[in-house]
């Protein structure tokens, strides 16, 4: 009887905490959203060159691979949350004015936004009303990963464009797989840092966004 | 060749030697998936395949 009440009390608490982790991540995830949304308007308006959006980019991963991890636990995480989507939505900026100038720029811009939340909403609501346990997918798409980069590298120096599209969809697969797995550990209580969960989530976001980008200007762009 | 295009060849290795140790454990450790897995795959990944299609047909 007591075991019960205790088994029943453990569940309670576990399922308590994977909501409160849910809820942080949601909540600090929009607001990084937003911020990134203004930080790539204040690069667009500086009209910065390629060069700048590299830069940004190469410090922001930075900031991910080796400042996170050590003040993910502490309230300094959040500010280098920001500090790095807030670079990655600057870098942003000299590829939004170089789609904003094709004919039909901006209805590609503003599909490829809504079609990206679309994307994260209902694979979250998937993830979260299925309460399935995807980690079975993280092998794999690590492994679908490494092999996009070395596409990615090939093709810097071979230019080929429809293996440049293919390399954009495979990054769409993946980024929408690495959804489904990041929620399902955040319910599972694989990830109890909000914080991290944030970063990894708003990494998806940002590479299903320019990858779409990429594919509707590449399919549907006017000249 | 400019010199971007080198950076960012340089920038996409640094992540590869970077994530490869993480992609090695995690293809070791992850759990193996059985077919109802699998099976639970198909409605989100075909549903995001078509969504995309629909997407581009909209801007052509």
């Amino acid at each position: 009887m007591y075991e019960n009440q205790s088994v029943a009390q453990r569940s309670t608490e576990s399922a308590l905490a994977t909501n409160k982790v849910l809820r942080n991540t949601y909540a600090l995830l929009s607001m990084t959203l937003i911020f990134s949304a203004v930080m790539a308007a204040v690069g667009m308006a500086m009209n910065l060159g390629p060069g700048a959006s590299l830069g940004a980019s190469i410090g922001a991963i930075a900031l991910v691979w080796f400042v996170l991890p050590r003040t993910a636990n502490s309230s300094a995480g959040i500010f280098v949350v920001f500090a790095f989507t807030g670079l990655l939505g600057m870098g942003l900026g000299p590829v939004l004015n170089q789609y904003l100038a094709l004919g039909n720029g901006a209805q590609i811009v503003m599909t490829a936004a809504g079609g990206t939340g679309v994307i994260f909403l209902a694979l979250s609501a998937y993830a979260l009303t299925s309460r399935r346990d995807f980690s079975f997918l993280g092998g794999m798409l690590m492994a679908g990963f490494i092999v996009v980069l070395l596409a990615a590298v090939a093709n810097i120096f071979f230019a080929i464009p429809a293996l440049s599209l293919a390399i954009s969809a495979a990054v769409i697969l993946i980024m929408s797989g690495f959804i489904l797995f990041d929620t399902s550990r955040i319910i599972h209580g694989g990830e109890t840092n909000y914080i991290m969960a944030t970063a990894g989530l708003y990494l998806s976001i940002y590479n299903i966004f320019v990858s779409l980008l990429h594919i509707l200007g590449a399919l549907g762009g006017e000249r | 060749m400019d010199w971007i295009k080198i950076a960012t060849a340089v920038f996409l290795v640094a992540m590869l030697v970077f994530l490869w140790p993480r992609a090695k454990h995690m293809l070791k450790h992850s759990p193996k998936a059985t077919s109802d897995d699998w099976r639970s795959l198909i409605l989100p990944i075909g549903g995001l395949i078509l969504f995309v299609v629909l997407l581009v047909m909209s801007v052509r």
